[in-house]
């Protein structure tokens, strides 16, 4: 009996039985009644928001453990920045095993969901839009998790970031799939990040679709081991509207999916359509940098099949007209700069064609390019590691 | 209440401190209770941390302490005060462990023992018109720190719990008409969090005076003045002419680099602005943004060295647009005179 007690004990102490559930409803104060809840809440505790639109002047953060905080749909509860007076996004997690599901985001001033340092991260069926559409004015990241290990972002929808709409930077084991990406600089981008899926995604209008990048200067580095398949990348044709200086305002109009450095990058059966500057873009990073744990070169990268449609027929490249003549007035659908460290650089599968600028050094000169079709023999098959998010954070949806 | 007097009978008597203490009125002690329970007191005056609170004039074990490089807010006034429970001292940190001017300690931040709090009141208006707008509590539990703000009412007569923060509209010394935030519980720990844990920012050895931390040695209240104290410029009496780095460096240490740090809110940026740290790309000069997003400016780094006006750091202190502002939290106004030294130092630069 005693033992029983015991045990009992325990087990509140270990995990909460009675999750509480707390009701926020819009109107008066609700942002101050939203963030005192999201404050006093207990780990296992389930907040819970009502239909409608939440006017809010600050941003919110939430620092409880496991907590889930759930809207009535992603069109039925609006977290509404648009009169937003203060924070750098709308909300900021930054505590563990946290489910944010069910709400939209609208006209934060930066970003727009930030989790940090937040593992085991679900994002379920959210929304976050910019509701005048693509402008440098907008916030740089609608779904932003950095330095995580776990994150999922599933069913979700983003469009108008001035940088990306799904953003998941210096982080591993991560799953990004069925989520919508419209009118965005990047559609989804994963950076300086580790054993990443992104599956099932629609990217469309954004500048360019879907993005890989490993920079130098960072906390974490060494991106790789990364899989983009079975995504729809189609009429990513907005022009770039990032502010300047940034990363992604390099990104050429009509990119489909992007590569740049990165070790171990898997690109299968994505269906590719109307991407203007080329379907699939392989490069090394090319500006000069001060970091002995960084690596610019691509490694790894693996074009397998695809279906690929229109496309590079109105590329955002110097010597266009040339390199339409020369090619019979649409690209290729892979562009790959060349440049290779110890040969490991681009390895294609069966119906992949392709072309090349011929490079062979990171960092080199544009103007020495020697642009030709590219070489590659397809290869049959090929390994490559599992990659996404912990299976618990899909069954915690479940 | 008798326990508390009884307490303050023995104190008086053993400290032979009873004539030091007559002419002050007998006011309770400092509810040891509230700054160690586990709970959130309702209202500023449940921890008695004041004799008189309208007048910020301390209780007994209550210390008035100042920086030599205080955070901006607005260019409120801020009055800072550290408790020590009876008996207790802070402890020196660093130096011991042969850490280079407290590099290692976080700046030689002072140790402090549970029970004790750190307790500071913004302020904005001067002699009788000033007003009390808020105070910040930062409790050192058996668990760690918590930190609580409190907003004080019209009247001026107490200061309540505001777990989910709050804005004041009010004119701030430079005349502007601002809506003033203070920050909720989170956004405490927002600043004041290093590697998850809630910590003090302020009283480190480094920016702290001499003079002072030899009178709380003298005190019995810290066990000894430590090394690398007094590093830190005292931003109050700046000259146009002095060399604008260690202003500038102090200044960004101070109000920058609690989040621009390893371990901080802002280490995904890579920026660490943090008094010690000696690389030139880790401060910002050829950084290129990370995360910026408009935040940016249109700028390609976070300082080109000769060039103010194209560097993203300045952009962004100079600026007053929530999404582009730095520190994102902690002001509603720009520091003229912050980002006057900065953009100094910035010019001072050599060209690269």
């Amino acid at each position: 009996m005693k033992h029983l007690a015991l045990a009992a004990a325990l087990l509140a102490t270990a995990a909460p039985l009675a999750a509480e559930t707390h009701r926020v409803e819009p109107g008066a104060g609700a942002g101050e009644r939203l963030q005192e809840a999201l404050i006093l809440a207990a780990p296992g505790d389930i907040i819970e928001l009502g239909k409608g639109r939440f006017a809010l002047t600050d941003g919110l953060s939430l620092d409880v453990d496991g907590v889930t905080l759930r809207g009535a749909g992603m069109d039925a509860t609006v977290l509404d920045f648009s009169t937003q007076q203060g924070a750098g996004e709308g909300l900021l997690v930054t505590s563990d095993n946290v489910t944010l599901r069910d709400f939209a985001v609208e006209n934060p001033k930066g970003d727009g969901i930030k989790s940090k340092g937040a593992d085991n991260i679900i994002y379920s069926r959210i929304r976050v839009t910019w509701t005048g559409g693509p402008l440098a004015t907008n916030g740089a990241y609608g779904i932003y998790p950095v330095e995580s290990t776990g994150v999922l972002v599933t069913g979700s929808k983003v469009s108008g970031a001035s940088d990306a709409g799904i953003y998941v930077g210096q982080s591993r084991n991560i799953t990004v799939r069925g989520n919508i990406v419209e009118a965005n600089v990047a559609g989804i981008e994963i950076e300086n990040s580790r054993n990443a899926l992104v599956e099932n995604n629609t990217a469309t209008r954004n500048t360019g679709g879907l993005l890989v990048f490993d920079l130098p200067g960072l906390p974490v580095m060494n991106g790789g081991n990364v899989i983009l398949r079975r995504n729809l990348v189609i009429d990513n044709d907005t022009v770039n509207f990032a502010p300047p200086g940034n990363i992604v305002a390099s990104v050429r109009r009509g990119t489909g999916i992007l590569v740049m450095a990165n070790d171990g990058v898997l690109i299968e059966g994505n269906i590719f359509e109307n991407n203007p500057t080329a379907h699939v873009m392989v490069v090394a990073y090319n500006q000069a940098f001060d970091d002995a744990r960084y690596n610019p070169y691509a490694r790894n990268v693996i074009v397998g099949p695809n279906t690929f449609g229109r496309g590079g027929d109105d590329p955002q490249i110097e010597g266009k007209a040339q390199l339409l003549a020369a090619f019979g007035g649409a690209l290729p659908a892979l562009m790959w700069d060349g440049i290779a460290q110890d040969g490991n650089g681009l390895t294609i599968g069966e119906g992949v064609s392709g072309w090349t600028l011929g490079l062979s050094k990171p960092g080199q000169n544009l103007a020495e390019a020697r642009p030709a079709p590219l070489g590659l023999t397809p290869v049959e098959s090929w390994t490559f590691p599992d990659v996404g998010a912990p299976a618990e954070l899909e069954a915690r949806l479940r | 209440m008798k326990h508390g007097l009884a307490l303050l009978a023995l104190a008086c008597v053993s400290f032979g401190a009873v004539l030091s203490h007559a002419t002050v009125p007998e006011t309770e002690p400092v509810n040891d209770a509230a700054v160690v329970g586990e709970g959130f007191p309702k209202s500023l005056s449940e921890y008695a941390f004041f004799q008189d609170a309208q007048k910020q004039d301390p209780n007994r074990g209550v210390h008035r302490y100042a920086l030599n490089t205080p955070l901006w807010s607005d260019g409120a006034e801020k009055l800072r005060f550290i408790y020590l429970p009876k008996g207790t001292q802070m402890v020196a940190g660093g130096a011991k462990d042969g850490a280079k001017d407290g590099a290692k300690d976080g700046g030689g931040l002072l140790q402090f023992p549970v029970g004790a709090a750190i307790i500071k009141t913004f302020a904005f208006g001067e002699g009788d018109a000033r007003r009390l707008i808020e105070t910040r509590v930062l409790l050192h539990r058996a668990d760690g720190w918590t930190a609580l703000p409190y907003r004080w009412n019209a009247d001026q007569t107490e200061a309540t719990l505001v777990l989910a923060g709050g804005r004041a509209d009010l004119v701030t010394p430079a005349g502007e008409a601002i809506s003033y935030a203070i920050p909720n519980k989170n956004q405490c720990k927002g600043c004041h969090a290093k590697d998850g844990q809630v910590i003090p920012i302020g009283p480190k050895a480094r920016n702290l005076s001499s003079q002072w931390l030899g009178q709380m040695v003298q005190a019995g209240m810290l066990d000894r003045v430590p090394q690398g104290a007094n590093r830190l410029p005292v931003w109050a009496s700046r000259s146009d002419t002095a060399p604008a780095a260690p202003l500038a460096r102090g200044y960004l240490d101070v109000n920058c680099g609690h989040c621009h740090q390893p371990g901080g809110a802002a280490s995904n940026s890579g920026l660490d602005l943090r008094w010690e740290q000696g690389g030139t790309h880790a401060i910002g000069i050829l950084k290129r943004p990370v995360a910026a997003g408009r935040g940016a400016g249109g700028h390609e780094f976070a300082i080109l060295p000769g060039a103010p006006d194209k560097s993203i750091l300045l952009y962004r202190m100079d600026s007053a647009e929530p999404g582009v502002a730095m520190p994102e939290l902690g002001r509603a106004s720009v520091d003229r005179d912050g980002a006057a030294m900065v953009r100094r130092w910035i010019l001072e630069m050599k060209p690269q």
